[in-house]
């Protein structure tokens, strides 16, 4: 699987130290990743290592203060989420990507409304909209009666995977994945992690952004550690251990002695 | 790890521990099913202790006409509502642009369509200044716009005042209006002929002379069912229908999927401050002067009657059909109670408790669409 990271193709996404400054606080300095085409790189990073604002940069919230953001090789700038969501680059985020009180319908064509009809009376076409929605839920095992219930009624992983289908229905080449899994339980994490390696398979790039070590090496290809803002390091699946990249994330040797000393893996 | 390109069928087969869903279920998810349900009370309680001429022909359009102009307001606030922002100011926004809409004709001597053209678009421009204060400074738009109800309300006092003299009522309306033809849009009685017609073809009352007890419909009627109309086919069948559930939901999710919030929010507080304007425009040139009290407390009935009509007040789910019946609700009690033996003071009882209900009614239908427990 990480032969593919090997290519020589150009990575679809591509930060080139990137500096972020909020005021005086930095807090990114100088990070460097990328990815290609059907690979899942995993951003791992404890609290305050810079993974929200490095997700924020990428799709568009906040813009840089240094550094190259490249699509496909060219150097672009996003001033909006709108941007970065035309240049191919899907944000979900945890616990921000779907809205409750509205029907899956409504929410899988939010703000992507297919439209039908001459310019005054313009309307959206639900007929079309349901029929696509209750497709592509069938696709990714979400067993939706009726595409017209609230989102609220969907369990956390079926949201989770309803917002990631909405992303590649609408053409996404990258998806960044912001904690998609840190509110589940076993079984939706499971679901979510077997639909990421589905949507790899498809060919699209993921950035999945975890704490979980366990959950990271399940799906990832490669393993950007990001500490206090910057990059640790990047490596392929066949370089590190889950131990290692454990010790890693947590920026040292505190928690392994205090692994030693509980007895076991944190 | 499979390497299957589709997603194992783990999860496919219908969870057994949820029903299916019932008739029941899927009337309930229509935020407008309260309002609908109290109509029916109130008009059954109404035809067991009202006077029958109350449910005549003549005792309806005397009940539609108040709750025609509260309509139009909460059809307005009701769409703002489900944006997930208030306006309390509509009601000094009624005074107010009745005043720029009166000083215009009478103290400027403006042609009818100027004046009602641009009352209403300083309305509009009004009400963008207030979602503009609320979308940048993030304060609650129930303070921003308690503010401006002060403001306004003033204003309405101070430029009264100016505009007459010293009085707080401007008179004058109806010689300055003089015959525009335009004003048949905004005053007296639609489908007149019609009405004729059925009372030659005796299909309703007429007096003695042919003349048909009721002439025709008010005005305020075709223009609060035409926006009921429009903005329940906007709200459910369009882009921007679906933007305003989506600010009102969640703005931060909505803006993450590229839905521009900030635009929606001040689009909807100019929709509002026109409501108002519209209902200056009619109720003035009904009267033929205008004073410092039109408008008064309309907000909280407007606000009301939306959520009467299912609206939540945290935004995201509403109805603006809903609030049309709530705006009825509404006339029919207020003018209902003096067809009854009641003192007709209990209206404002009836109000509170309606109130209460349709947000305990509201709240227990939240949780059962959205499956919270």
């Amino acid at each position: 699987m990480a032969d593919a990271t090997n290519g020589s193709a150009a990575p679809i996404i591509e930060a080139r130290e990137i500096v972020k400054h909020y005021g005086s606080v930095i807090a990114l300095s100088g990070i460097s990743m990328k990815v290609l085409e059907g690979e899942v790189l995993c951003l791992l990073g404890d609290n305050g290592a810079g993974k929200s604002t490095l997700i924020k940069t990428l799709s568009g919230v906040v813009k840089p203060s240094g550094g190259e953001l490249l699509v496909n090789g060219k150097p672009v700038a996003f001033s909006s989420p709108r941007d970065a969501l035309d240049a191919g680059i899907a944000t979900v985020y945890q616990d921000l990507a779907m809205i409750p009180l509205m029907s899956v319908t409504r929410n899988f064509f939010m703000g992507r409304e297919p439209r039908k009809g001459i310019p005054p009376f313009r309307y959206i076409d639900f007929k079309h909209c349901d029929a696509v929605t209750r497709e592509e839920m069938q696709k990714i095992g979400i067993d939706v009666r009726d595409p017209n219930q609230a989102v609220g009624t969907l369990s956390g992983g079926e949201r989770q995977c309803v917002a990631i289908a909405r992303a590649v229905y609408f053409g996404a080449k990258v998806l960044i994945l912001d904690e998609p899994t840190s509110a589940l339980g076993v079984a939706q994490t499971s679901m979510v992690l077997k639909y990421i390696h589905h949507v790899q398979q498809k060919g699209l790039g993921v950035i999945f952004i975890t704490h979980n070590v366990r959950h990271a090496f399940a799906v990832g290809n490669r393993f950007t550690i990001l500490n206090r803002g910057k990059t640790l390091g990047t490596y392929a699946k066949s370089e590190i251990s889950i131990e290692e990249l454990q010790n890693m994330m947590a920026g040292g040797k505190e928690l392994q002695a205090l692994s030693n000393e509980l007895g076991g893996m944190i | 790890m499979t390497e299957n390109t589709t997603i194992p069928a783990t999860s496919v087969k219908a969870d057994e521990r949820i029903k299916k869903v019932s008739l029941l279920t899927s009337l309930m998810r229509r935020p407008e099913l309260g309002a609908v349900a109290g109509l029916l009370m109130v008009i059954i309680f109404f035809f067991f202790t009202a006077d029958a001429s109350m449910f005549s022909l003549a005792g309806m359009m005397t009940v539609l006409a108040p709750a025609s102009q509260l309509g139009i307001l909460a059809i307005a606030a009701s769409l703002l509502m489900i944006g997930g922002e208030f306006d309390l100011s509509i009601g000094s926004m009624v005074a107010f642009a009745g005043l720029i809409f009166g000083g215009l004709l009478v103290n400027f001597a403006q042609p009818l369509w100027i004046a009602i053209l641009f009352t209403l678009l300083f309305a509009a421009v009004l009400g963008a200044v207030n979602g503009q204060i609320v979308i940048r400074t993030r304060l609650p738009s129930f303070i921003v716009t308690l503010a401006f109800l002060f403001i306004l309300r003033g204003l309405t006092l101070v430029g009264l005042k100016w505009a007459t003299g010293g009085s707080t009522q401007l008179r004058g309306i109806g010689q300055a209006v003089g015959d525009a033809s335009i004003a048949k849009l905004f005053s007296g009685l639609a489908f007149q002929n019609f009405f004729a017609w059925l009372a030659e073809n005796n299909l309703i009352d007429k007096f003695d002379n042919g003349v048909p007890k009721v002439a025709g419909v008010p005005v305020s009627v075709v223009w609060f069912v035409a926006l009921a109309g429009i903005a329940t086919w906007v709200l459910l069948r369009t882009r921007v229908g679906n933007w305003i559930f989506a600010v009102g939901g969640d703005p931060n999710a909505a803006r993450n999927s590229g839905v521009p919030v900030d635009r929606v929010k001040t689009g909807l507080f100019a929709l509002t401050a026109c409501a108002a304007a519209l209902v200056a425009i009619i109720t003035v040139l009904d009267a033929g002067s205008t004073d410092a009290r039109r408008g008064f407390q309309k907000e909280f009935e407007a606000i009301i009657a939306a959520v009467i009509g299912g609206s939540l007040l945290t935004g995201g789910y509403g109805s603006a059909i809903g609030a049309f019946f709530g705006a009825i609700i509404f006339g029919l009690v207020s003018i209902g109670l003096t067809y009854t033996k009641f003192d007709s003071d209990w209206f404002q009882v009836f109000l509170g408790s309606m109130l209460l209900l349709a947000v305990l009614f509201n709240n227990f239908i939240r949780r059962k669409v959205t499956g919270e427990r």
